[in-house]
């Protein structure tokens, strides 16, 4: 069962196409990731689903409701975790959670332990009563992503949640997320610039310039790049390359001194190499494609080379625009 | 409407006004500073009138004065909560930008009329004499124009939304309802010009219903610009179209 579903998404902003015709479904249950480059629409979609702006055309529904026609209902069933922070520096982080519970009527009763409950699965049960001005990048993110919670939403939406913070808060926070969908029943969809963090969804959407370029699953992704590269190093090299032919027709080429073979499952081909090549191997390297090499296929550019002028002057043009409206 | 929220909305921010001390140290020494050093020397250069000196005649102003920067500072603090993010946790809830808009008058109505009532206690010290009646009729007063001043910063924080804009509204806003507001001399003693702009000026009838309450004068300069039931509908009108107001251009803006 799709939980979200877009179909022929627009977004302008004066004479910019921020999400041009889009249309994807996401499954409930799911961990959707949501890839593309700084300014390539991902924002702007998430905000379209969360309500806060209206399409130029085209429809988003999440949990069958629409989103620019009963954003009351959608609003109920979603939790959000935006790119910049949202909470209350100057409350405890027991206080924003409440807040929430509040906000989202929850019955009275049960607001404490729900609010426990929330800290305790991000890790922060014994910080509550800490002003959150008092916390690091990492706590703020988690304390967000236990507050997206609180009132049991169908769609958790995470904009970016690692962007800012270092490696072991990023490892950190991925814990608590890929845990997410079995112990709170929520799909999770996620943008993220970062491709080896997108690994963990089921299905993955690519997106440049508005537009989708590829979906799929990162298995399939990442076959549409050819297969695993196995690197050989041997007493031998020419030897070598006749016997793989020999034994197990297959193309090997030389780079470097290196033998190097294009083939589907390397993990599996590499023992029967070492078992018939003998006492030739000196050392074997495997090199599987990475979602960075997707998406370098397809649009020909690393999706973190940085196109820093360029993007904040659109994104300034974008906020410039908002503003008049 | 949302009861929920427009509760948590004031909780979270009487919370924060109990926190701030220095907010609250600020916001009371303003008026006491206008009292007891503006209106001293201002005390031996007009004549008192009626029984009434000019301190007296003042000290409903002040009220007002207390009451006007607390409640638009309160609304104000819109511009920041959208400034720090804040705001977006709040719009993605699933409650009516009515809601939103109520909680955020209510916020400014209490925080302000806690410190409009403790400036009002000082009453002796400029020499008013009040019974418990006139001192809970001026604290209702006060909450009806706390009221419809924080929804009016409301609006003014729909308008100007970057945080550059607080001085602005600062010094060509507040200031100058401030002064045409009949707080520092009468409405009816203004220029034409003047006098016109007081008379659009939401504070003014909120300092008038003060004067009726606090200061016995009835007659000549002194004495309040306008019947006391005018004054009371006003305020309660103009609560009412600052609030849906708000709600509009939130729905709109936000």
């Amino acid at each position: 069962m799709p939980i979200i579903k877009v179909e022929n998404l627009v977004k302008r902003f004066g004479g910019i196409t921020a999400v041009d015709g889009i249309s994807f479904e996401v499954e409930e249950g799911s961990i959707f990731g949501f890839l593309g480059p700084n300014g390539a629409g991902k924002t702007t979609t998430i905000n379209i689903l969360c309500t806060l702006l209206a399409p130029t055309s085209g429809r988003a529904s999440v949990d069958g409701h629409d989103c620019a026609g009963e954003p009351e209902a959608v609003r109920k069933s979603i939790g959000i975790v935006f790119q910049d922070t949202t909470l209350d520096k100057d409350l405890t982080a027991y206080e924003n959670l409440s807040f929430h519970a509040y906000l989202y009527s929850v019955k009275r009763g049960e607001i404490k332990g729900r609010v426990d409950d929330a800290l305790r699965f991000v890790g922060l049960y014994e910080r509550k009563d800490d002003l959150v001005k008092k916390f690091s990048g990492g706590m703020k993110r988690r304390l967000e992503v236990g507050r997206g919670l609180i009132h049991r939403p169908k769609v958790l939406f995470l904009d970016e949640p690692t962007l800012g913070l270092d490696p072991q808060s990023r490892a950190n926070l991925w814990e608590y997320i890929t845990k997410l969908p079995q112990r709170h029943n929520v799909t999770i969809f996620m943008t993220t610039h970062y491709m080896e963090e997108a690994e963990v969804c089921g299905r993955i959407a690519i997106i440049d310039n508005g537009k989708i370029i590829a979906s799929g699953s990162p298995e399939e992704l990442k076959k549409t790049v050819g297969g695993d590269v196995i690197y050989l190093k041997t007493t031998n090299t020419e030897r070598a390359k006749e016997e793989i032919k020999r034994l197990f027709e297959l193309e090997a080429k030389e780079k470097d001194g290196e033998l190097y073979i294009t083939t589907e499952r390397g993990d599996a081909c590499i023992p029967e190499l070492i078992r018939g090549l003998k006492d030739m191997v000196l050392s074997v390297r495997l090199q599987r494609p990475t979602l960075n090499d997707v998406f370098l296929k397809l649009t020909g550019k690393a999706i973190r080379e940085e196109e820093g002028t360029d993007m904040s002057s659109i994104k300034e043009e974008v906020r410039a625009y908002r503003r008049r409206h | 409407m949302e009861f929920n929220a427009i509760y948590v909305i004031v909780a979270r921010e009487f919370k924060k006004f109990i926190r701030e001390r220095s907010r609250l140290v600020s916001t009371l020494a303003r008026p006491l500073v206008w009292l007891f050093l503006v209106g001293a020397g201002l005390n031996r250069l007009v004549m008192p009138e009626g029984g009434v000196s000019y301190t007296q005649f003042m000290f409903p102003g002040i009220l007002g004065m207390t009451i006007l920067f607390s409640s638009i500072f309160s609304s104000i603090s819109i511009i920041w909560d959208k400034e720090f993010g804040f705001m977006k946790e709040i719009l993605v809830a699933p409650i009516s930008r009515l809601s939103i808009v109520l909680g955020k008058a209510l916020s400014g109505t209490v925080v302000s009329t806690i410190q409009a009532a403790i400036i009002l206690l000082l009453f002796p010290l400029v020499g008013l004499k009040l019974g418990v009646a006139e001192v809970a009729g001026a604290i209702l007063i006060c909450a009806m124009v706390s009221f419809s001043i924080s929804s009016f910063g409301i609006v003014l924080a729909t308008f100007y939304d970057s945080y550059e804009s607080f001085s602005v509204i600062m010094n060509f806003i507040v200031m100058p309802m401030f002064f045409l507001s009949g707080a520092m001399y009468p409405v009816k003693l203004l220029p034409a010009a003047l006098r016109f702009v007081a008379k659009l000026n939401p504070l003014t009838y909120g300092v008038d219903a003060l004067k009726h309450v606090l200061t016995p004068v009835r007659t000549g300069p002194m004495s309040p610009d306008f019947p006391i039931i005018l004054d009371i509908s006003v305020i309660l009108i103009m609560s009412l179209v600052f609030v849906l107001v708000g709600a509009r251009f939130f729905e709109r803006k936000g």
